[in-house]
């Protein structure tokens, strides 16, 4: 976590190799990814990092449904394998209602569901958030920690970047930045477990 | 007034930012501006200088002759026929060959008087009418053989001094000049196979003398035919003059009326012409497809101006006018440039009109031309410009300052296709099914293109055979290749600039999209190829349609029009179409690969 500016989402943006960085190296589950090919770092994209973004980035023109197949498609997975795999995860996140709606006929928080339903349809290494729950009422956003809660237990990995400490507070553990470095390394015990909406200031 | 003013210096500035995009409005506007002012120059070309040279010369209603002198008394019967007010001659008629620069021609040598005649008196353009020693040649004629005032010709090997350079209405001008010496003529190109009669006189030319060295040259008087100018009491009974009096062609005493005469001389500049306004017009529609994608893809980008302009009490009227006021600008300067570039350039288009009063070198450009020109340019401007230019002046001003992209249309069969595709193809497929009128107007752009290439390839294949069949003689040949060339060159230019404007715009408008399905695991190469891919197919479609129906109709259309006989067309061969489709498919993935490779790298994290 960190103010604004201070490099959270170009962090999450080499991460994922969405970005090269300038100096150093970057490492993903033991390889380095800084000095491979733009083609071999969309592969890495299809299958071990995923991302899901403030502002949602659906397709406007594609309905929930298509825009989760959507990963799995270009991971070259038959059409039936990635339609039956979105239709799951919609199950799973509660939008199975929703499937066939465009993204302009869903909330904020059911436009973040499906985006990260899209997020785990190649299942993936390690989800890489930022800001999920920057464009989000309270609500929603409480909505959307519930299911980051659930993917954790499940055993995902997943990296959010927020600059909101009561969202912070949340992991397990916690990087802080400032200038574009790390300041400070915290390990929560308390992290997605436990009452979660009280933790975070959202409910009482 | 104080609105005009701010309407004006909006436009102007922003035409100033975004130059390129300027620049090629201009061209696409320029292109159609200018084929229209050629096709009308010579349209103009085909019939004023014609009617000009006729009220400038006396020009005959009737042109008779005899082809020995035993007839003079039948010239001189109908010289007073009914009907007929004056006349000039008989003036005897010789042919000759003439040496001037090295060259050899054929010539017929009229012997006239020093004084003016009453019917046909020759308007000289340069130096003076004829006096004994001295010749005088018609203006195509000179201009072909490259001979002035001034110079020194041989006429059968006796040399004259040219005094001066002339025209006249009483025969076309070279090289369709009425054949007038008993010997008879040839205009069209001579078979392989076959050889000149002896003494047959081939593409005279047309020169005057003084009666006394037109006597002096003939060996005897059996090698002089003669010649009489009529004026009749009403020019339009000219053919029924003729009809009554014997004047039939092959008969004893041939004569020709000034209808006839005015359809030859003009008969290549009215092909000419008809070849140029269908071409302006297909030119128009392309312009139409590139502004409407310019036009498009320039108020996407200033989506966020149009929203401040009405953030600070601009009405949806006076954005809808910034926006028109900047294309009419445009339209304006190419209706001028186009004038000027088509004016210039249609004497290169006109050779045959030298021979005529107002026609030899300079082309004039008329009020109606000046006005249609004009009008066809701001039309154009304003058809692609109306729908884009009202519907962002009624877009919601919030939405206009959040800078809020156009929201994509949904095409859901084609987008349940594409799930079933390679991902270039899938990709591909969604981005055209984004923005269906882009591919309508790529699709249109191409089989307007194709259409225009499969009548090219007719015609080309029609002038090729003309040395054989002689509806057109060598030079006519060449002038109408001219046409073609500059049919070619701007037709391929501007659908290349169509291609390349339409790659953009969808590399632009899809930098969203493109950003997101690499941020999914898209590699750059498959963007690349999907946006290629996305220009390829609707081209492909394009091309096949250009070919048939397109080009069929096209070339159904011009035969109409021109009254030609398709039959004797040579269609292109299934081949030539099949190379042409393929050929057009991979121009057009040379052109698009450019653009679709820049729009396929682009920065993702910028984007997102």
């Amino acid at each position: 976590m960190g103010p604004s500016g201070c490099g959270k989402s170009t962090l999450l943006h080499l991460l994922g190799g969405l970005d090269r960085p300038s100096a150093g190296e970057v490492s993903l589950n033991g390889r380095r990814t800084d000095n491979i090919s733009e083609k071999a770092l969309a592969r890495m994209r299809r299958t071990e990092v995923s991302y899901v973004f403030q502002s949602f980035h659906l397709m406007e023109e594609l309905t929930a449904v298509e825009n989760v197949e959507l990963a799995a498609l270009l991971a070259g997975r038959s059409p039936r394998v990635a339609r039956r795999r979105a239709e799951e995860l919609l199950d799973q996140l509660g939008l199975s209602g929703r499937a066939r709606f465009l993204p302009s006929a869903l909330s904020g928080g059911q436009r973040q569901r499906v985006a990260v339903a899209r997020a785990l349809s190649n299942e993936p290494l390690v989800v890489l958030a930022d800001e999920p729950t920057g464009n989000l009422d309270s609500a929603a956003t409480l909505d959307v920690l519930q299911l980051f809660k659930d993917l954790h237990e499940s055993g995902q990995t997943l990296v959010i970047v927020t600059h909101d400490a009561r969202i912070a507070a949340t992991a397990d553990r916690k990087f802080s930045m400032r200038d574009g470095a790390f300041v400070d390394e915290a390990r929560l015990t308390g992290g997605t477990t436990g009452q979660l909406g009280a933790l975070v200031g959202l409910e009482d | 007034m104080g609105r005009i003013v701010l309407v004006i210096r909006l436009a102007l500035r922003d035409l100033r930012r975004r130059r390129t995009e300027a620049a090629l409005l201009l061209i696409a506007v320029l292109a159609s501006t200018t084929t229209l002012t050629l096709g009308l120059v010579l349209r103009d070309a085909a019939s004023d200088p014609y009617q000009s040279t006729r009220a400038a010369t006396k020009g005959p209603d009737v042109v008779a002759g005899v082809s020995q002198a035993d007839d003079l008394a039948e010239l001189g019967k109908l010289a007073i026929a009914s009907g007929v007010t004056e006349h000039s001659g008989p003036y005897p008629v010789i042919a000759a060959k003439l040496e001037a620069s090295g060259r050899t021609s054929d010539v017929q040598v009229e012997g006239r008087d020093a004084a003016d005649a009453a019917v046909d008196q020759p308007e000289v353009t340069q130096g003076s009418w004829v006096g004994d020693g001295g010749v005088v040649l018609e203006a195509a004629f000179a201009d072909s053989l490259d001979v002035g005032v001034g110079d020194s010709v041989a006429l059968d090997g006796r040399s004259f001094k040219v005094v001066g350079v002339a025209v006249t209405a009483a025969m076309p001008p070279y090289p369709g000049a009425s054949c007038i010496v008993s010997a008879g003529c040839i205009n069209g190109a001579i078979p392989d196979d076959r050889n000149l009669p002896a003494g047959l006189l081939y593409k005279p030319g047309l020169a005057w003398l003084t009666q006394a060295d037109v006597l002096s040259l003939a060996m005897d008087r059996s090698a002089l035919s003669y010649v009489m100018n009529l004026k009749l009491a009403d020019p339009d009974e000219a053919q029924a003059f003729v009809d009554r009096n014997g004047g039939h062609y092959g008969g004893a005493m041939p004569m020709q009326t000034w209808e006839s005469i005015l359809a030859d001389a003009t008969d290549l500049a009215r092909d000419s012409q008809i070849l140029l306004l269908i071409g302006a017009w297909l030119l128009g529609l392309l312009a139409v497809a590139s502004l409407s994608v310019l036009v498009g893809g320039r108020i996407a980008d200033q989506t966020r101006r149009i929203g401040l302009l009405k953030a600070v009490g601009g009405t949806p009227g006076l954005v809808a006018a910034v926006l028109l006021a900047e294309y009419l600008l445009v339209a304006v300067v190419a209706a001028a440039a186009g004038l000027t570039i088509g004016a210039l350039t249609a004497p290169l288009l006109t050779e045959s009109s030298a021979g005529l009063v107002g026609g030899a070198g300079t082309a004039s450009l008329t009020w109606s031309t000046i006005g249609l020109v004009t009008a066809v340019a701001l039309g154009v401007a304003v058809v692609a410009t109306a729908v884009p230019a009202v519907r962002a002046a009624r877009s919601s001003t919030v939405s206009a300052l959040a800078d809020a992209a156009r929201p994509p249309r949904r095409t859901g069969w084609l987008i349940s296709l594409s799930a079933r595709l390679p991902v270039p193809l899938l990709l591909a497929l969604r981005v055209a099914a984004r923005r269906p009128r882009r591919v309508v107007l790529g699709v249109v752009s191409i089989a307007v293109t194709v259409s225009g290439i499969y009548v090219l390839l007719v015609l080309n294949a029609f002038l090729g055979e003309q040395p054989g069949t002689g509806a057109y003689t060598e030079d006519q040949v060449a002038v109408l290749r001219r046409v073609l060339l500059v049919w070619t060159v701007i037709l391929l230019s501007l659908a290349a600039v169509n291609a390349i404007v339409i790659t953009w715009a969808t590399a632009l408008d899809n930098r969203y999209a493109s950003a997101l399905a690499r941020a999914l695991g898209a590699t750059p190469q498959e963007v690349t190829v999907a946006l290629a891919t996305a220009q390829v197919l609707p081209a492909f479609l394009g091309a096949v349609l250009g070919v048939f129906p397109g080009g069929f109709l096209l070339f159904a259309a011009i035969n109409t029009i021109t009254g030609g006989d398709g039959d004797k067309a040579t269609l292109p061969a299934p081949w030539q179409l099949v190379a042409l489709v393929l050929a057009t498919v991979l121009v057009v993935a040379a052109l698009t690969s450019v653009p679709a490779h820049l729009g396929g790298r682009r920065p993702v994290t910028a984007t997102l």
